[in-house]
């Protein structure tokens, strides 16, 4: 699903420049659950943003479902997006003056689906993550749990080829740490692809593979056996 | 671009944001109001200079008899000069192809007495042209003819206000009133534009008040009406031709400056239309001014709301927004709302000028209009640099990388 293959990139600080992945090389298979590790400063965040077309890559290539992903341009990278790609953001990012449901269709309103359809599946992906009757709710009247439960109906509506999660429980307490990773390890169940960014050893036991970033190279990447959440929940 | 579901989400975009929203509209459509209503008040004010001489008719010039102040030909300095019949009918003969109509006038105070009621009246002995001159509008009645100077008749045209005075509710028309001991017969009621004073007068046949007053054929003042083809120069040039007749005829040292005074009516005319002209000017600038602080008012908003919503649109191109749709609904929600609150500036302006119509006629603005087309030519101005003021942060916020609006705080 995901190859990378000697992967540099590096920031202009002023007149230093800041290597902040120094050739990175990994695979993904398609319905891996994922857990890049790694200190603050380690790279997993800029990793994360490269795979999501956020940001652009120095050297290497980066090949997403046989696609190479190269000098894209804005539109081009904005349609890639919302066809390969499902985000969840440690702050949710959810669009404040829109309900749950609304925020669920958006990215279906970019691929230009129907209304009537666009509305079916906000709710149905909503149901699938326990929050159909908050369907109408805005964001503001919502807890954390639900709010990150809503990003990630978001992130699943455009049934994406891979979901991507920036620090997904960062602002939650453990509980609710545990209820969204029980969601995320449902929807790994059916068959998606999902990389989660973490700094949270028990979160990143509850993934199937863990990927250890240091200082801009891959020090460890190690298959374990999956703690599922469901237990503490 | 303009499908019903670009739409649906730029309505929700505004209704959501009623706040944002209500500030730029507002400053677009007081903009608008503010621009309308300056534009009218100076329309307004040119209106009211037309109306000082609209009143009376603008083709006259008029002839004051004075005194020599120098010698001439053998007559000494400080002779007081006199118009009489001959002058009337002199130039009426020197003159017919620039001349409308030519008459004298003759003014008097009379106590003027009806049964009971007496007050002192301007009366004036005219001729029948003397109706177009002062632009006198006959309300009852008739006017002076020709057969009445020939005839020499005891017939009298009389003011609304003198009506009103001595007559109270009854017709004037066919009694008889006492004009300084002479029985005159009223024969019509006039009105006129140029105030109560211009309706506070009797209008009698000069010939009648020359044979009165010792059958004389002398006349106060002679006004001429030139034709108006002769445009402004051309009633200089005949002003000056008139003069020199005068003087020559009178014996008036060329150079001599008070023989005879000249009103010209064009000269005056064309003073206070330039006096109208750069007050305009002034009044557009003040107006065009409002605009461009509308104009900047709406950038300031527009940049303001592109930062505001920078992380909002930060997320919807992590969704898959492409920059195209990023711009194209910020410059929707943009020229939408300018465009109808433009709209409605432009109505309300033009609501409260017509409201205003003659209210603020102490303030020598009568009757403040727009034309349309200057209105709606604003408004269209506005609307354009309110999208292109939203044009140029709108693309800016399209070119910020989703994860620099997506960091935190």
């Amino acid at each position: 699903m995901i190859q990378i293959k000697d992967l540099h990139k590096s920031y202009k600080m002023g007149k230093n420049s800041l290597h902040v992945l120094k050739g990175i090389n990994f695979n993904v298979e398609e319905g891996e659950l994922v857990a890049i590790m790694g200190s603050s400063g380690s790279g997993k965040s800029t990793l994360l943003n490269i795979l999501g077309m956020l940001d652009e890559l120095d050297e290497g290539s980066y090949t997403l479902d046989g696609v190479p992903i190269k000098n894209l341009n804005e539109t081009k990278a904005a349609q890639y997006r919302n066809k390969f790609l499902g985000f969840v953001f440690q702050s949710f990012n959810l669009i404040n003056y829109k309900s749950a449901a609304e925020n669920v269709a958006l990215p279906l309103y970019y691929q230009k689906v129907p209304r009537k359809e666009r509305q079916e599946k906000a709710l149905k992906y909503l149901a699938q993550v326990g929050l159909k009757e908050w369907a109408n709710h805005l964001p503001s009247e919502l807890s954390g749990g639900q709010k990150q439960r809503v990003a990630i109906a978001r992130a699943m509506a455009a049934e994406p080829k891979v979901l991507l999660a920036d620090e997904p429980t960062g602002a939650l307490d453990s509980t609710t740490s545990y209820e969204v990773m029980d969601l995320i390890q449902k929807i790994n169940d059916q068959g998606n692809t999902i990389l989660i960014v973490t700094h949270e050893p028990d979160i990143a036991d509850m993934c199937k593979r863990i990927v250890h970033l240091k200082d801009g190279v891959i020090i460890e990447d190690k298959k374990i056996e999956q703690v599922r959440a469901a237990k503490y929940v | 671009m303009f499908s019903r579901d670009n739409w649906r989400e730029i309505f929700q975009t505004i209704q959501k944001n009623k706040l944002r929203t209500f500030l730029s509209g507002f400053t677009v459509a007081l903009g608008i109001l503010i621009f309308v209503v300056l534009f009218g008040f100076g329309n307004g004010l040119i209106n009211t200079f037309q109306l000082f001489f609209e009143d009376d008719a603008q083709n006259i010039i008029t002839f004051f008899p004075g005194q020599t102040t120098m010698p001439y030909k053998g007559y000494k300095s400080g002779r007081q000069i006199e118009f009489d019949k001959s002058d009337l009918s002199d130039i009426e003969k020197d003159f017919p192809l620039f001349l409308e109509y030519v008459t004298p006038r003759i003014s008097r105070s009379y106590l003027t007495k009806y049964k009971n009621e007496s007050n002192n009246y301007s009366t004036r002995g005219v001729a029948p042209s003397h109706q177009f001159a002062e632009k006198t509008i006959i309300m009852k009645g008739r006017y002076l003819d020709q057969l009445d100077i020939q005839k020499k008749t005891k017939i009298a045209v009389i003011g609304r206000l003198v009506e009103k005075d001595l007559f109270g509710q009854e017709d004037a028309i066919g009694n008889y009133i006492d004009l300084g001991g002479s029985v005159f017969k009223v024969v019509g009621v006039y009105q006129d534009d140029g105030g109560d004073d211009e309706e506070r007068r009797v209008y009698v046949p000069y010939t009648t008040l020359q044979l009165i007053e010792k059958n004389t054929d002398k006349v106060d003042q002679i006004i001429v009406a030139f034709r108006p083809e002769l445009g402004y120069t051309g009633a200089i040039a005949l002003e000056k031709s008139l003069s020199t007749f005068f003087k020559e005829k009178k014996f008036i040292k060329p150079s001599d400056q008070n023989g005879i005074y000249i009103r010209n009516v064009a000269e005056g005319l064309k003073q206070t239309q330039q006096l109208a002209r750069v007050l305009q000017l002034i009044v557009s600038f003040v107006a065009f001014g409002t605009i461009i602080a509308g104009i900047i008012g709406i950038s300031n908003i527009m940049v303001f709301v592109v930062k505001e919503r920078t992380k909002e649109l930060g997320i919807r191109k992590a969704l898959g927004a492409t920059p195209k749709s990023v711009i194209s609904t910020i410059l929707l929600e943009s020229i939408f709302i300018t465009t109808i609150s433009g709209v409605v500036g432009m109505i309300i302006g033009i609501a409260i000028l017509s409201s205003l119509d003659k209210t603020l006629e102490d303030f020598f603005i009568t009757n403040p209009y727009i034309d349309l087309p200057v209105a709606i030519f604003a408004t269209v101005v506005l609307i354009i640099f309110g999208g292109v003021a939203g044009y140029i942060p709108a693309k800016r916020a399209a070119r910020i990388k989703p994860i620099v609006a997506l960091r935190d705080e």
